[in-house]
């Protein structure tokens, strides 16, 4: 047996409007003209790693424990390569040490294979607890119809041995090389073909071949499925629902005005957001579609309508703020290239040793708290910072990521280099005491106030665009209720 | 405790060179000009300085390391010399290591010099640069306008005071400067300002605008030191003694504890407090007559007057708006324009300090020449508010 135990989701604050996008680049595509709804978009300081661990902070939440044994990231747009991008998730959770981290890749089948690989293992004795994510960042032509179609974000789900809040009731998968649209290893976009043969030759032709036997396997009749769940391109969930003789009442939201397709973790975002609100043994039925289908049907249980959930969907698409400029967001996705200034030529070459020496302070945004006082200070030190104590080597770790802090003071620096200016940061005082001297991300300049509460976000720190690294860091920003 | 240097060390000479953007000029050509004046001053033969020390901050952006750079341009004769560095404390570093051996009876004779050359590194503000391995990794990418700047933010919340009133107390603050600057003939800034001009400014880091932040210049000051006997050798009845030293670097509360209200500057309230006691200050307001202060930032300056105590808490924007500062006021400020209109060349600030207060105790101030001061007090605050070194140095009128 395996389960769902709880959902995590994020969807970056930015959202462009797709008549903004019309606005620019109407010019050149007319058929922006028509686009409603707007789409999620990365500032510079978040990526695929980022969503990620924002994702899997509020999955965790949600499962009321952080016990995980295996951590698997999905992705096709990981910010590193050769880099264990899910073992840099890991480290920013916290979870760092006796923990099986795995990158997965390759098509926008990514998340969903994730997740069946996932629940297919806890039948292994002492399997535990899994942590799975799914996250894109996918860049598109300007003008082009992925632009407009495409959102950035995140989703996760905590699976183990138990029925949670949804029990696997089955699995089925085909794999067929039905390229609908390809990335080259060393491309930066998507070469997308003729929807209509996509539609016709792909998805109505391919889905049934692993979503039919599926459910005759488990022997449920298609008009009971409640809630079908699909990331496919406009138009083809319902013809596809038709097709599967699946009521079309159940197929779930696509999410399309709120943010867009958010790519291999997009049918897990819309899971997210079907469990979210699911009645008690309802039958939810999966898709994943990349060269070939990935197809599983959940059952959801009782918990589901309990009390368990504390960050929603609907909360993480109701934090939006509009990105009111197309060229900013064509500058954060480096297809704009902006004179920065002399500041932004600064070398942030990153010290490895001193990452890896630092790295719970750094990644994990973990403090010191001293034994003898308990003072809580960041970046911990030997030496406690307290004048009353100063005493050595009374430090023991204390992880600040999830703490609430409170601004103490502030500026919004228009001479530093920001990708968004200005750049705005300030020292902020911990719940539990402490100051850190600290950027701030997703403030409006005008909107940070003295004593106003932040909590703290894992972002892109600096990039090193000599040597192709990025480093990251915890950033406060505003505080919001799930 | 220990008994102090005060009235152990004599000023003999001090020079300056002109501040601003010196095209024509390098490090070198400016601390020959600083040297030239200071030598004459002191009316002893430049073979007779025993050790030197040289301030300088950028090191890789200007001279490089080391002493070299202050023995090879004014070719000293095989004497020890010593590169400090201390932020923008350098330049009084300087001064405080030569004063030391002086006072120690190391030497008899000694130069202390600090120099920086910004204009040839092609940035506006001050240069970019790493902060170190570490602090790379987490600390914000932040400028000294917006780090300054932050002062503002908590100082108006702690006081209950609305930020366009702190705005026109900052304002005045420059205001005053520029006046100040506009005296002084090797200043960078010599233009007046009106407070219209500062408030309707663009913004560099909120709440400072553009004339809320102090020049970036090219300069040299340097001063030579003796022992009050051998002052009186060389025929003083009368001169400008250190009364005090004392600094005071961040050990962290600032930039980690919660003690810290983001709105004042510890380091600079315990120098004081030392300088104070190492001078026999009881009374700084009556006693101080000439201030030359860190004024990096119109909100620096606003702070510091309480962190000097200069004024009551929370009641230093009331006094600056009240003119205590002006150059006719109870305290006069900068009466050289200050950082703000002379010129911030960081590794001279200290010295360029001691330079006015010097000039003003020996009453050639000039057109700017306060009606006898007998006693002077320079203040550095190197670094930004979260982790930063304090100096407090007073100097005085003594007969000899």
């Amino acid at each position: 047996m395996a389960g769902i135990v709880a959902c995590g989701s994020f969807v970056p604050r930015l959202r462009l409007g797709r008549g903004r996008m019309a606005e620019a680049m109407g010019w050149l595509n007319p058929g922006l003209a028509g686009l409603e709804g707007e789409r999620s978009v990365c500032s510079w300081d978040e990526d695929s790693l980022t969503m990620a661990v924002e994702a899997c902070r509020t999955a965790l939440a949600n499962a009321g424990s952080s016990s995980v044994e295996r951590l698997g990231f999905a992705s096709t747009t990981f910010p590193f390569a050769d880099r264990s991008n899910a073992t840099v998730v890991a480290t920013a959770l916290g979870l760092e040490g006796s923990l099986r981290t795995l990158d997965l890749g390759g098509s926008q089948r990514a998340g969903t294979g994730a997740l069946a690989q996932a629940l297919a293992e806890c039948d292994a004795p002492a399997a535990g607890r899994a942590l799975i994510v799914a996250a894109d960042r996918r860049l598109a032509r300007p003008g082009s119809a992925q632009e407009a179609r495409y959102g950035h974000g995140a989703a996760a789900c905590v699976v183990g041995a138990e029925d949670g809040i949804a029990t696997l009731a089955g699995a089925r998968h085909y794999a067929a090389d039905f390229v609908d649209h390809y990335r080259a290893a060393d491309g930066s976009f998507d070469y997308a073909l003729e929807d209509r043969w996509v539609r016709e030759a792909g998805w109505l032709e391919l889905v049934p071949k692993a979503v039919t036997p599926l459910l005759a396997e488990a022997g449920v009749e298609a008009a009971a499925i409640d809630h079908l769940v699909v990331a496919a391109p406009p138009g083809t969930a319902p013809r596809l629902a038709a097709a599967l003789r699946i009521r079309r009442e159940a197929i779930a939201d696509p999410l399309e005005a709120a943010c867009g397709d958010t790519g291999c973790g997009h049918a897990l975002l819309m899971l997210a957001q079907v469990l979210d609100s699911a009645a008690p043994e309802a039958w939810i039925l999966v898709v994943g579609f990349g060269q070939g289908v990935d197809a599983l049907l959940f059952r959801a249980t009782a918990a589901v309508a309990g009390p368990r959930t504390v960050a929603t969907v609907a909360a993480t698409l109701a934090a939006r703020t509009e990105e009111t400029s197309y060229t900013r967001f064509l500058a954060h996705c480096g297809l704009l290239s902006p004179d920065f200034g002399m500041r932004a030529e600064r070398d942030n070459r990153t010290a490895q040793s001193v990452l890896w020496r630092k790295r719970d302070a750094i990644t994990a945004f973990t403090g010191g708290r001293c034994r003898a006082c308990g003072t809580v200070q960041f970046p911990p030190s030997r030496v406690c910072v307290n004048p009353a104590c100063r005493q050595t080597d009374t430090q023991v770790p204390h992880r600040l990521a999830d703490s609430a802090g409170r601004i103490k003071t502030f500026t919004e620096d228009w001479l530093a280099y920001s990708a968004r200016p200005p750049l705005i940061y300030g020292n902020v005082e911990f719940s539990e005491g402490g100051n850190a001297f600290i950027e701030f991300t997703d403030f409006a300049p005008g909107e940070a106030r003295v004593g106003a509460a932040v909590r703290f976000v894992f972002r892109l720190k600096d990039v090193d665009r000599v040597r192709g690294f990025r480093r990251y860091f915890w950033k406060a920003a505003p505080a919001r209720k799930h | 405790m220990a008994s102090g240097i005060r009235d152990k060390v004599v000023i003999l000479g001090m020079g300056c060179s002109r501040f601003g953007e010196r095209w024509d000029c390098g490090a070198d050509d400016l601390m020959i000009e600083a040297f030239e004046e200071a030598v004459a001053d002191a009316g002893i033969d430049r073979d007779r300085l025993e050790a030197a020390w040289l301030g300088v901050f950028y090191d890789e952006q200007n001279v490089s390391k080391s002493a070299l750079p202050l023995a090879m341009a004014l070719r000293l004769p095989d004497i020890p010399v010593t590169r400090v560095e201390n932020l923008c404390a350098t330049g009084t570093e300087a001064l405080r290591g030569a004063a030391y051996a002086v006072a120690a009876g190391a030497c008899d004779f000694a130069l202390a010099m600090g120099v920086e050359k910004l204009k040839d590194t092609g940035f506006g503000g001050l240069p970019e640069r790493t902060k170190g391995t570490f602090e790379d990794l987490w600390q914000p990418g932040f400028t000294p306008p917006g780090a300054f700047a932050q002062l503002a933010a908590s100082y108006a919340a702690k006081h209950g005071i609305e930020m366009p009133l702190l705005k026109r107390a900052m304002a005045h603050v420059s205001v005053k400067s520029h006046e100040n600057g506009a005296r002084t003939p090797r200043a960078h800034l010599r233009r007046r300002i009106t407070e219209q001009q500062v408030l309707e400014a663009p913004m560099v880091a909120w709440p400072l605008g553009v004339y809320d932040c102090c020049g970036v210049s090219d300069g040299a000051a340097c001063a030579i030191v003796t022992t009050p006997e051998k002052a009186r050798e060389l025929g003083r009845r009368e001169g400008v003694t250190i009364k005090a030293m004392q600094l005071v670097p961040s050990n962290g509360v600032e930039l980690s504890h919660s003690a810290w209200d983001g709105a004042h500057t510890p380091t600079t309230r315990l120098a004081a407090r030392r300088a104070y006691a190492e001078a026999g200050v009881r009374d700084p307001r009556a006693e101080v007559s000439v201030m030359e202060v860190h004024d990096c930032f119109s909100i620096t300056e606003l702070v510091l007057m309480e962190d000097l105590a200069m004024s009551g808490e929370g009641r230093a924007p009331a006094d600056i708006l009240d003119g205590a500062f002006d150059f006719d006021g109870r305290n006069p400020c900068q009466t050289d324009g200050g950082l703000k209109c002379f010129g911030h060349p960081v590794g001279a600030s200290g010295l360029r300090m001691a330079y006015e207060v010097y000039a003003q105790l020996s009453g050639r101030a000039g057109e700017r020449q306060l009606p006898s001061p007998s006693l002077g007090l320079t203040h550095n605050l190197g670094g930004i508010p979260n982790r930063n070194i304090a100096s407090v140095s007073l100097f005085g009128l003594q007969r000899l």
